[in-house]
């Protein structure tokens, strides 16, 4: 038995309603409980600091075939952010796209704990799993590509939602998936072809279906499962001017089918989120789509925060990525995976003294001030789309504090002014919407409340971060460097009840979960029995069915990992 | 007992479709493997225990004694290379990184003496690619370059382009191009739609033609390119553009031979223009079954693919100083471990005259070349017959490779660990 006590911690903890209260925190075994033995638990004095439950990010690309590859093209980036081997640190590199332990010791000096995979292919989810392994600081899950899948598409053609999501319920037991992850609908295999599709009702090459069809089909097998998470949707025509439309004729596929959640979580809409009709009178349209938002709780977004300076896009939307390509003239990957999805990368430089990159930078700040309910849009940066993940602290900063974005404006290309409305708004966020922003609110869209994520009630697991800033000494609107610098570094981060991260630190060698889910299905729904699936599986991948689930060894290496499967019923 | 589905250690193709039938842990035989994946199933002559040196002679010793002798070789080393890689499980690769890190030494895999140059370009230009399972069903037209898959990747052809079924393609055989290039007429040559008969140390030149044949530039292309006829290069030209999806496969002709990394840059960006007038993808016929799998581990731990050089405690990249050929022929490394690989067979031979002058540990199933080099060798099991483990196949997909029999050899992983966890008592605080 282990027992930690965390004295005099300011709290914030917005799934129970507390609120800034000073408090002290009970921890056994990894988990939150009424109190423990003063006398011999260790106890750790947060003297009044800011303690959050640890961080969440929602949407990141950290692990897996594509991230690897941004590294492997690019050692100018690996060479940008070293560290040498120290105390329980393994060496690290990279900026944009570190090393598994760059990503892991960074995002836990950040005071992160829990971190979701933006885009794993399912023929390559093994590569994923491996580097969760040496990811070791955080509970990783992974959202699953469904874009292209053949068989899904086969079955949306067909109208049948529950073929629909039985093949989704296999392939996620299959590959230990948590979520559905749909990017550029039907656009990935049009990109078979080099082809694209521009919007949602253009019909797929050969399998006719249109991506609406495929989102609507597609959230309601989610739903058929019962599954933590909603559907993750990527929109189609990502990064083009005039691209708001086809967002908002997306968003409004949806209909409101769950009251625990979310029904649909659209993915970095920052990029999604342009008017004009073409580069020339490249505008923003945050002001729709927010409004659209803050009509419809089954929507949720994060912002895809576009930050300056150097990083690296990679996405399984392979036609963006080429054609990002040929603005850029930089180097280009591609990475088509058979029956299932693409995926492309390119290194980038956003410039505040270029008009479109101010465009972005503001268009993600837009979304979030312009949603009212924290709780529907979530920080990001679709890490490291838009800029690193350690670029959030700043993002932080930004929210809070009009005057910091007023400096910070002051600086962008100077037409950026007729082009947006950032300059208008006034709001501030305050400490609790930041919390709903980058944690609490992470949880709930993930449907990983139920397993103590996000919280600090009794119960929950005991990922606690506490960041050397007093809420009471310090105006976020006027002191926002401090506050900035505070989100950079906890002065320690807990990892169910273990204390991972001091002052930057790392302690110890971790003990992450991955979570995933396993969809209880009859066998009159079971793929594996099904002829027509198995057949054309054996056919037309070039692995066989035999080999294609991920196996137990990728879960569990060794013996203090844990490996959670949250299992559902589903309607099947 | 018959094994289905066993995945093949062999080369980068990684066919998972092989059956092996075994009798009392022995493989007595292989289906639908090719002979070079059947020869290895069926492989024999294995060293039975751990070997030292004495004098002109071998002495027998246990496995402790042959890990002590590494872990001490390793921990008293000033500059240690670890070498090898390509051929052993992923979970041995990620040890020896760890081990690496912590003897500051400097780790590279066979990498470097066969795609190395591959990789740079890469890194240069980048790489469209994709799964073999996308060429197989889709891709109507195939070119082979520099390399001869009839012989080193015997199945390539069946399983992803020749004569693989293909989803998109009605009668795959008929209605795929396939185009070899070569040096010489090769037995891939003999079945492929057109031959591209380059003279050595040409491609870059006939790279470089297509590339502005593609771009239009057709005026400014003489009459003959390295020995390949204009009309032929025209033709070349027309066919990839008309192609409705092209598949690029290129081998070591092109990556070690005059040019190196130029040769695949160029090679890539043709591939490149090709895709602003149809779909092309181009891909590395990596040659160990794990030599990719050894470029991502390194890459997701270190930030590098290979020749990574720990000695100032970050992780160090520079191909040319960084690289096995380099520290051994500057004579600057003082200890060697290779891994899974036969250094001596393929390295230059001042690399070769240093490695017998410095101690060296070699892990590996069987005596070879190397062996003569080295002071103790310490068998493993072979992984994919009697270890399991994973692997990358040459286009990224990783699989759990299967162990069929059990041999009692210990993995490359567990021989590692024990020595990791050896060197970590002493190195660690």
């Amino acid at each position: 038995m282990s027992e930690l006590l965390i004295r005099n911690a300011c709290v914030i903890d917005p799934i129970n309603g507390i609120d800034g209260e000073t408090m002290d925190i009970a921890i056994r075994d990894g988990r939150i409980v009424e109190d423990v033995n003063d006398s011999t638990a260790e106890v750790v004095d947060a003297g009044g600091a800011l303690t959050l439950p640890g961080g969440i990010d929602s949407h990141t690309h950290i692990c897996g075939t594509k991230v690897n590859f941004g590294r492997y093209m690019s050692p100018e980036d690996m060479r940008a952010g070293r560290t040498p081997r120290m105390g329980r640190m393994h060496a690290t590199s990279g900026y944009s796209v570190p090393t598994t332990y760059g990503t892991s010791y960074r995002y836990s000096a950040m005071g992160y704990t829990t971190l979701l995979e933006g885009a794993m292919a399912p023929l390559e989810a093994r590569h994923t799993h491996e580097e969760f392994l040496y990811t070791p600081l955080q509970d990783t899950l992974a959202n699953t590509l469904f874009d292209g899948n053949w068989a899904v598409m086969e079955a949306v053609r067909d109208g049948d939602t529950k073929r629909v999501a039985a093949i989704i319920g296999w392939t996620l037991s299959a590959v230990k998936g948590f979520a559905v992850k749909l990017t550029n609908p039907g656009g990935t295999e049009a990109w078979g072809w080099g082809k694209n599709v521009s919007c949602i009702r253009d019909p797929v090459p050969y399998f006719e279906v249109t991506p609406a069809e495929m989102i609507q089909t597609i959230v309601r097998a989610n739903e058929l499962l019962h599954l933590p998470h909603s559907v993750h949707l990527h929109c189609n025509n990502l990064g083009t001017p005039g691209n708001y439309s086809c967002t908002i004729g997306s968003l409004g596929l949806i209909p409101d089918l769950n009251d625990r959640r979310q029904t649909l979580y659209a993915t970095h809409v920052q990029f999604h989120a342009y008017g004009g009709s073409g580069w020339d009178d490249f505008c923003s349209r945050s002001e729709p789509i927010a409004r659209f938002v803050n009509m419809r709780p089954q929507i949720v977004i994060d912002m895809g925060q576009v930050m300056f300076g150097k990083t690296t896009t990679m996405t399984a939307d392979g036609p963006m990525e080429f054609n990002l390509y040929r603005l850029h003239h930089n180097k280009w990957s591609n990475h088509d995976v058979e029956l299932e999805t693409a995926s492309g990368i390119i290194p980038v430089l956003y410039r505040r003294k270029n008009l479109v990159n101010s465009v972005m930078w503001a268009i993600g700040l837009e979304l979030a001030l312009l949603t009212e309910n924290p709780w529907q849009c979530l920080l990001t940066t679709d890490n490291p789309n838009g800029a690193p993940f350690v670029r959030y602290p700043e993002i932080i900063g930004l929210l809070m504090s009009k005057r910091y974005r007023d400096a910070e404006f002051a600086t962008v290309h100077p037409e950026t002014g007729h082009r947006v409305p950032l300059p208008a708004i006034e709001r501030e966020m305050d400490w609790h919407e930041i919390a709903v922003m980058t944690r609490s609110g992470q949880a709930k869209a993930l449907g990983v409340l139920e397993i103590g994520k996000g919280h600090l009630g009794v119960g929950a697991e005991a990922d606690v971060a506490i960041y050397p800033i007093r809420i009471d000494e310090v105006d976020p609107s006027v002191e926002y460097q401090k506050v900035v610098d505070a989100f950079r570094c906890t002065d320690y981060t807990i990892k169910r009840g273990r204390i991972v991260s001091r002052r930057g630190e790392c302690l110890v060698d971790g003990n992450n979960t991955t979570v995933w889910v396993r969809p209880k299905i009859s066998d009159s729904y079971d793929m594996v029995r099904d002829e027509e699936f198995v057949r054309k599986f054996d056919r037309y991948y070039t692995v066989r069915m035999s080999n294609y689930p991920v196996q137990e060894e990728y879960l569990r290496r060794n013996l203090w990992r844990r490996n959670l499967c949250i299992e559902t019923e589903a309607e099947l | 007992m018959i094994v289905k589905d066993v995945v093949c250690p062999f080369c980068g193709c990684l066919c998972d479709d092989v059956e092996v039938t075994v009798e009392d842990d022995r493989v007595v035989a292989v289906d639908n493997a090719c002979t070079l994946g059947t020869s290895k199933f069926l492989g024999d002559h294995r060293l039975p225990g751990p070997i030292r040196r004495d004098g002109n002679g071998w002495k027998d010793i246990s496995y402790d004694e042959a890990i002590r002798y590494a872990v001490d070789m390793l921990l008293d080393a000033e500059r240690p290379l670890l070498y090898g890689w390509s051929s052993t499980h992923g979970e041995a690769q990620c040890v020896g990184v760890h081990m690496a890190e912590l003897v500051r030494g400097v780790i590279d895999n066979t990498t470097s003496v066969c795609h190395g140059p591959s990789i740079l370009a890469i890194q240069e230009v980048g790489h469209p690619g994709c799964t073999l399972g996308v060429v197989k069903n889709r891709a109507d037209l195939i070119i082979y370059w520099g390399c001869n898959p009839i012989d080193a990747h015997p199945r390539h052809l069946s399983r992803y382009t020749r004569y693989a079924d293909g989803f998109f393609l009605e009668n795959a055989f008929r209605d795929r191009t396939v185009i070899v290039v070569d040096v010489r007429k090769t037995e891939t040559a003999n079945i492929a739609d057109e031959f591209v008969q380059i003279r050595p140390g040409g491609d870059y030149a006939v790279l470089s033609a297509l590339r502005a044949i593609v771009r239009g530039k057709t005026d400014t292309i003489p009459r003959s390119v390295s020995g390949v006829p204009r009309e032929q290069l025209l033709r070349i030209a027309r066919r990839c553009k008309e192609a409705k999806f092209g598949a690029f496969y290129f081998g070591q002709g092109i990556t070690m031979t005059r040019g190196k990394y130029k040769n695949v840059r160029n090679a890539i960006e043709l591939v490149d223009e090709l895709n602003r007038h149809t779909k092309f993808t181009i891909s590395a016929m990596r040659g160990h079954y794990n030599v990719y799998g050894s470029n991502e581990v390194n890459t997701w731990m270190t930030g590098y693919p290979f020749g990574i050089d720990f000695a100032r405690g970050i992780a160090f990249y520079n191909p040319g100083e960084t690289t096995a050929i380099d520290v051994l022929a500057r004579r600057e490394c003082d200890a060697c471990l290779i891994v899974a690989s036969d250094p001596a067979a393929h390295f230059p031979r001042p690399c070769v005259e240093h490695l017998a002058e410095i101690p060296v540990v070699q892990i590996d199933p069987y005596a070879n070349a190397t062996t003569a080099f080295c002071n103790v060798q310490i068998p493993v099991a072979v992984t994919g017959i009697d270890a399991a483990g994973t692997a990358y196949r040459m286009d990224g997909v990783p699989l759990r490779i299967r162990k069929v029999i059990e041999s009692g050899y210990p993995s490359d992983e567990e021989i590692l660990s024990r020595m990791y966890a050896m060197i970590q008592e002493v190195r660690s605080e």
